[in-house]
């Protein structure tokens, strides 16, 4: 049998870009801000998880303004949703191996 | 053994972080309960005019005067007073509790949940007030529970899904009620004044009981 660890993404190795994960998988859109109030962190620590997430290609935003300010929404990509399901998959058969 | 720990605490984050992104968790039990009580006050008030104007012997007529015609128009000030009570004690209580949890009570979250819920109430009280203008009356108390309750249901995918069931709940008694005309404002303390204090105890007990 295959070892489910190889299944589990480094890239989801962070709490941080898991709850981006998480809240991207069943939320359409959300924005910068929106990400910052939910997980509770400076604009710099997302905006560098943000960017890993993206140049792995599990995400894509666009940007808007609101007033002046600007307004960047994130959402996931196709590849973003697989490898999410993946990891998730992963985890969970690791839980189940303890039984 | 690490990695399993590990991976279980991973997926309650997951969890957690899916829930709080795109559910509003902060309404509160007691939010119900106060609502509840303003229900049946309100229900008092207004069986109290409709008994004054009905046998004439008016305990309150220092606080409602009544010559029939009058009688529509006060229950129609009760019914706005009890709403706006209940609307204010309920939002005082989330207000709490979300500030206790830190988490803000003005997000993406309450904006969905707000829009899902305000669309069928408006609609149905549209629809009621016509009703009342054209002069049908039998009709109204089931209509608000059966409008409460599909916006409830509608509601529930966007806040704690224990929602739904007091949709159930209301919907239900509306219907009954369609075919116990009559017994509109008993019914109408059922649905907005029990089943809230029910739903209210029920939910403070499973959440926010220490």
């Amino acid at each position: 049998m295959k070892n489910p660890i190889e299944n589990l993404n480094k890239i989801f190795d962070s709490r941080i870009r898991l709850g981006i994960m998480s809240a991207l998988m069943v939320n359409d859109g959300v924005s910068f801000n929106e990400l910052k109030e939910l997980l509770d962190i400076t604009d710099g620590n997302l905006a560098s998880h943000l960017k890993t997430l993206d140049e792995s290609g599990f995400i894509k935003f666009t940007k808007g303004f609101i007033g002046r300010k600007t307004n960047t929404t994130y959402a996931i990509t196709k590849t973003g949703e697989k490898e999410f399901k993946l990891h998730l998959e992963a985890l969970t058969k690791m839980i189940g191996s303890v039984k | 053994m690490d990695t399993q720990q590990q991976s279980l605490e991973d997926l309650q984050h997951i969890k957690k972080m899916m829930e709080r992104s795109s559910r509003f968790i902060s309404l509160s039990g007691l939010s119900g309960i106060a609502a509840g009580i303003c229900a049946l006050a309100g229900a008092w008030f207004a069986s109290q005019k409709i008994h004054c104007w009905v046998k004439g012997d008016c305990q309150l007529s220092l606080l409602m005067t009544s010559n029939g015609y009058e009688l529509i128009n006060d229950l129609f000030w009760i019914a706005t007073i009890t709403f706006l009570a209940a609307f204010v004690s309920a939002f005082v209580f989330t207000y709490l509790r979300s500030k206790k949890n830190g988490i803000p009570m003005w997000g993406i979250t309450t904006v969905r949940l707000f829009w899902n819920m305000v669309i069928p109430v408006t609609v149905g009280g549209i629809f009621l007030i016509r009703m009342m203008q054209m002069g049908e009356y039998q009709l109204v108390a089931p209509g608000c529970l059966i409008f409460y309750g599909l916006a409830l249901v509608n509601a529930s995918k966007y806040t704690l899904g224990e929602v739904r069931y007091l949709g159930y709940g209301q919907i239900m008694l509306g219907l009954f009620n369609l075919w116990w005309i009559g017994y509109g404002l008993q019914f109408w303390a059922m649905g907005f004044g029990v089943l809230h204090i029910v739903y209210g105890v029920m939910m403070w007990w499973k959440y926010e009981r220490k």
